[in-house]
């Protein structure tokens, strides 16, 4: 119970490591046996790997071998989609996933490799995601903008966003 | 243009610092292309192509009014840039919230499961 809260919402944490790398960690109560086949069955992979309420994942396809493929698709209710494939390079159950990751509407430059470790931590299991980008930028372009960068969902928000932004002076003197 | 190019043309025109600062002038209303040079150290064909720029991003307008063609800030690009990314963030808080959920459900089924196996084990 005293984990309740690590696994309810802050549970996951971000950080980047070194140039190029993104690490995120996150406690989960069950065993890895399970944790690991959530996250390579199709079945149990559409269930979660979903983001925002909205989102499902209609494609799933794992080739669970090393030199196996797998795509995803994910589609949300005004009919946005999103994919990502890949291929795995690494299957060491239950403890260890290596698999490269592309989105085919590229937000990041490069294909990324990211490792996945699940550690015992006395019947639960601490997943670490380590994600290896091409560059210091392609890893800088992940880690700033969704995590630091304002949202602008309305005009209001837009505004405050491009209040954070250099002014024109500041440009000035940047380029000076 | 499909949304991907859209995003790549949206992130290419905000790459640029003067471009950056030049959308953060144009938030507080319109401007004429005369104006918004004065406080960069630049020549107007110079401003005038990183307005250009935005234009083909869809990052701005610009008025019909031939001598001043007042330039506008059109917000929608930009939103959807930044909903993409957070869309992302959102991505890996709310699913992991569900695989929470989703390994309850596995370890009530395979207590089940390893129940209904001592009790087969028993019969025979």
């Amino acid at each position: 119970m005293t984990n309740a809260a690590v696994t309810k919402g802050g549970g996951l944490k971000v950080t980047a490591r070194g140039d190029r790398a993104i690490v995120m960690t996150r406690l989960f109560d069950a065993p890895r046996e399970l944790v690991f086949a959530a996250l390579t069955e199709p079945e149990l992979v559409q269930r979660w790997l979903l983001g925002p309420p909205n989102w499902s994942m209609p494609v799933c396809e794992i080739d669970l071998r090393a030199g196996g493929s797998y795509r995803y698709l994910w589609r949300n209710s005004d009919g946005r989609e999103m994919s990502a494939r890949g291929t795995f390079r690494e299957i060491r159950p239950p403890d260890r996933i290596v698999h490269t990751e592309r989105f085919d509407e590229p937000w990041y430059p490069g294909e990324a490799v990211i490792t996945t470790a699940l550690a015992d931590s006395g019947g639960k299991t601490l997943l670490t995601v380590t994600l290896l980008y091409i560059s210091k930028e392609a890893r800088d372009s992940v880690l700033k903008s969704p995590m630091e960068g304002g949202v602008a969902r309305s005009y209001d928000r837009l505004a405050d966003l491009l209040s954070t932004l250099p002014t024109p002076g500041e440009a000035r003197a940047a380029r000076l | 243009m499909t949304s991907s190019q859209r995003l790549d043309a949206t992130f290419a025109a905000l790459a640029d610092p003067t471009r950056r600062a030049i959308l953060a002038r144009l938030v507080s209303g319109e401007v004429s292309v005369t104006e918004l040079a004065e406080p960069f150290a630049m020549s107007q064909p110079a401003i005038s192509k990183h307005l250009k720029v935005l234009e083909r991003a869809g990052l701005i307008s610009r008025g019909r009014d031939a001598q001043r063609r007042p330039c506008r800030i059109e917000a929608k690009p930009l939103a959807e840039a930044t909903d993409w990314l957070e869309t992302y963030r959102k991505f890996w808080e709310d699913s992991f919230r569900r695989l929470d959920a989703l390994l309850e459900e596995m370890k009530v089924a395979s207590a089940k499961s390893a129940k209904r196996s001592m009790k087969k084990g028993k019969h025979r």
